[in-house]
């Protein structure tokens, strides 16, 4: 248990709170005792000073009836033990105890302490030494003593009644006891107060620390936990939920990001992997197959040659030639996935590609008693592009469409041309540095494409930096902790010369600027300490907006569900059983991003689904 | 004494022999055979051949290496290469090393006794320019143009298009012919693919394009008159005109037909 952060959180603080709060109580009730006596002990002396006032005048008339009546009425208050006057002599001459009186008292007493604590008797004893505390048994309360010596004066050896010489300097001692029982109450009192008050105070702040650290640390550390557990098993897809903006939630940000960037990294590798085996696999299922498919072919057609009387056995070795002629289409079809050979590319126009899909397909959409409407913008410009690799992709997002919808359903298929900026669609295919060395990285891909790999120095570390191939876009990868604004140096990392634009400054932070070669495409500037993410292409820039044909197919049809809707451009991913090869989508994403364009999906399960491709008018320049 | 075959056939599968020696025995060929390319090159040595039809994919040495070695070694027979890993650069490849054709497996019977036909015609043309010393018989095409092997010549004009041709050699070997199957405007020739079929009394033959590119001019009088391209291969038998989509690219595998002469 107290190996959690919170319990241990909770433990400190609390240990800190009980000492803090111990201190302050023990001082406070200290300090109250010492003002409580030191009061009581005031009032006492101011008691036992007007007892020796008052009685002075019946001294001097010699009234000892009255003294004793005087001292018994005073004595009789509950707070005073007892009033004595001793004589010189230790005697008792009065005393609110009556029974008392006439004792004699040793020097030792408590009442003649102060004085007689050394063998000469003090002469003259000090305010401050006139009290005292003691105990008669050590179980009962405490008693303060005052002793108030009563010094000769020049009335008392002149009186009549010349009882006193004048060599005497002190006559007598007043000595007033005081019960502290109420004071001990008071100051016991005071003490279960301070210590009630202590430990509720102890309590609620653990309780409330105890709580905040569970809502802001125990419960978000619980959930990242979670998070890197989910990571571990391979669930890349997890997203740890918004926690606030504290550390704990950019931490949890950080953590998403990162997460989503391995994901990222992790399709495009199973992707590339994919399609590498794939290539291989293709290859080889060719050559293999092409192989044992001539013997076939040569032979079956070898027997058709040699059999012109046999019209029942031409007949099935027909079927056989047939069958081998589909078969050779099929691995050709293969080959031509696994080759994805480079477009052939002419001015087309779009609609008209559109129109000759549809004329293929149109059997299928009639058979299904699909309607397809068609909303064709009739001010499109023509686009470089591959007639048939685009007449390919429309064609296999009809049937795509045909078998989601079954039967009985719409297809909507419709173009227009829109302008958009260069800014976050231009990928930067080539870029070297200043000594012409390579900057393009094609093992790290961002979005899928090739990034652009540059070394980085910041005070403290040394590494490479990817960026986002995509103009404009800031999916970079670090491959080493920068924190913004601490970047000494970008570099090429082949020859290290430096990329960094001493002539310019970020027009955003003010910050240095890199500057890389795009072969016969100017420069690509942009803000070197990543504080912004700001870039500059001027040869881009100057073309303007970018002319694109957009082509929408909607659907009726079943929808694709959330969790497959990333994995449909991966090849063999398919829901189709053995209807399907899971190679259709993939080739389209294909022959889309060989044009330099887009492909997007929205579905809805239960309500349909479109496909968004964009295709510029002109692939080259974006090339 | 040296031992004298018609075809020398180079494949490491069987099957594939078998079928070629089926094929090659309706027209009565002599073949002989080998499974690698050393013991292909210990057969040329030793013996007389014709033609050599060569597996691109074999073990160890592969079908290009054997047939630079064929080139190296000043053979003359000529090879025709042949694949079940049948791509574009795998045919264009071939051409360009010297190969007089190529044609992907699994083939039919008609595509290969057509290509054997015409294979053993070239020996015959050139055993003939040996004998007369003359350049008389074939003519080599114009040395501004340039070939794709043998067969197809690409005529690059100022304005961008090019002109599309079968040689005067590739017409020989397959002469009379009787008929010809052109493709329509606006479709796109791909190099080292077929892009015409022409009939001869016994066959029909591919001739593969030189070159990519739209069709935006056919020679249609060819059709009318296939004859034409019998006498004037060069100017007045053309076959398309394009507009080249690869040209920088694919140029590079083209041949002068200037270093002919």
């Amino acid at each position: 248990m107290f190996n959690k952060i919170s319990s241990k959180l909770i433990l400190v603080v609390s240990l800190t709170a009980v000492l803090i709060i111990g201190i302050y109580s023990y001082l406070n009730i200290k300090n109250q005792t010492a003002v409580l006596l030191s009061e009581v002990e005031r009032h006492a002396n101011q008691l036992s000073e007007m007892m020796k006032n008052s009685t002075e005048d019946l001294m001097m008339r010699n009234d000892r009836e009255k003294i004793q009546l005087l001292i018994e009425k005073i004595g009789k208050d509950p707070t005073i033990n007892s009033i004595r006057l001793l004589n010189k002599e230790g005697e008792i001459i009065y005393s609110s105890v009556k029974s008392d009186i006439g004792m004699m008292l040793d020097k030792k007493a408590e009442s003649c302490f102060a004085c007689h604590a050394e063998n000469k008797p003090l002469e003259k004893l000090p305010i401050n030494n006139r009290t005292r505390f003691f105990s008669l048994h050590s179980d009962s309360s405490k008693i303060l003593g005052i002793i108030n010596p009563i010094d000769n004066k020049p009335s008392c050896y002149q009186a009549s009644c010349h009882a006193h010489s004048e060599k005497s300097t002190v006559l007598g001692v007043l000595d007033v006891t005081i019960s502290l029982k109420e004071v001990e109450k008071q100051i016991l009192h005071n003490e279960i107060q301070g210590i009630i008050f202590s430990l509720i105070a102890i309590i609620s702040i653990g309780l409330i620390i105890g709580l905040t650290i569970k809502k802001y640390v125990d419960n978000p550390v619980k959930e990242l936990v979670k998070a890197t557990e989910q990571i571990a098993i391979g669930n890349l897809t997890y997203k740890v939920k918004e926690l606030g903006k504290d550390e704990l939630g950019e931490l949890a940000k950080a953590f998403n990001e990162m997460s989503q960037k391995i994901d990222e990294t992790n399709r495009q590798l199973f992707q590339s992997s994919k399609m590498a085996s794939l290539g291989q696999l293709a290859a080889g299922v060719a050559h293999e197959i092409n192989n044992p498919l001539t013997g076939v072919l040569t032979y079956s057609s070898y027997l058709l040659k040699r059999t012109n009387d046999n019209p029942q056995l031409q007949e099935d070795l027909n079927v056989i030639v047939r069958e081998t002629l589909r078969s050779r289409e099929i691995v050709k079809g293969l080959l031509d996935f696994a080759r994805q050979s480079t477009p052939k590319k002419i001015p087309i126009d779009v609609n008209e590609i559109i129109n000759r899909a549809i004329s293929v397909v149109s059997n299928q959409l009639k058979i299904n008693k699909i309607s397809l409407e068609k909303n064709l913008s009739p001010n499109l410009p023509r686009i470089i592009a591959d007639a048939n690799q685009i007449q390919q992709v429309i064609i296999n997002l009809i049937v795509n469409s045909i078998d989601a919808i079954n039967n009985n359903g719409k297809i909507k298929i419709s173009t227009s041309a829109l302008n958009l900026p260069p800014k976050g669609i231009i990928h930067i295919k080539k870029a070297v540095c200043n000594k012409n060395h390579n900057l393009i990285d094609t093992q790290h891909k961002i979005g899928g494409k090739n990034s652009i790999k540059l070394k980085i120095k910041t005070a403290t570390n040394e590494g490479f930096v990817n960026l986002d191939p995509i103009y404009g876009k800031d999916r970079h990868y670090f491959g080493l902790n920068i924190k913004h604004g601490d970047v000494l140096n970008i570099s090429c990392p082949t020859c290290d010369s430096s990329l960094i634009d001493k002539n310019s400054k970020c027009p955003i932070c003010g910050g240095p600027v890199y500057k890389i070669t795009i072969p016969n495409q100017g420069f690509l500037e942009g803000c070197a300490s990543f504080k912004v993410d700001w870039q500059r292409w001027s040869y881009i820039d100057q073309i303007g907006e970018i002319k694109f044909v957009e082509i929408v197919i909607e659907d009726t049809g079943c929808g694709i569900p959330p969790e497959n809707l990333n994995k449909i451009f991966e090849p063999f991913f398919t829901t189709k059983g053995q209807k399907g090869t899971g190679l259709g989508l993939s080739v389209i994403w294909g022959i889309v991003d060989n044009h330099n364009g887009t492909i997007n999906v929205h579905s809805e399960v239960g309500k349909g689904t479109s496909f968004t491709i964009r295709l510029p008018e002109n692939g080259e320049i974006l090339s | 004494m040296k031992n004298k075959f018609d075809i020398l056939i180079i494949d490491d599968e069987k099957v594939v022999i078998d079928s070629i020696i089926k094929i090659a025995s309706l027209a009565n060929y002599s073949v002989d055979f080998s499974f690698d390319a050393n013991e292909a090159l210990t057969k040329l040595k030793q013996n007389e051949y014709d033609l050599i039809i060569c597996d691109i994919m074999l073990p160890e040495k592969d079908g290009f290496q054997l047939l630079e070695t064929i080139q190296n070694f000043n053979i003359e027979t000529p090879v025709i290469m042949t694949t079940g890993y049948s791509t574009i650069d795998n045919a264009v490849k071939s051409l360009y090393l010297g190969a007089i054709d190529f044609i992907p497996k699994p083939f039919s019977i008609d595509e290969m006794q057509s290509l054997l036909a015409r294979g053993l015609k070239y020996k015959s043309f050139l055993q003939q320019k040996r004998n007369t010393f003359s350049d008389g018989l074939v003519v080599s095409c114009p040395s501004r143009y340039f070939r794709l092997g043998v067969s197809c010549w690409a005529n690059l004009n100022n304005d961008g298009t090019v002109l599309i041709g079968a040689t005067n050699f590739f017409i020989k070997s397959i002469e009379p012919v009787n008929k010809i199957e052109l493709l329509k405007n606006d479709d796109v020739l791909i190099q080292a693919s077929p892009c015409a079929k022409l009939f001869s009394t016994e066959y029909v033959h591919n001739l593969n394009s030189s070159l990519s590119g739209r069709i935006i001019e056919v020679n249609k009088i060819l059709i009318e008159k296939p004859e034409i391209i019998e006498k004037d291969p060069y100017f007045e038998g053309w076959l398309y005109r394009i507009i080249p989509q690869e040209l920088e690219f694919e140029k590079q595998k083209l041949i002068p037909c200037g270093s002919d002469r």
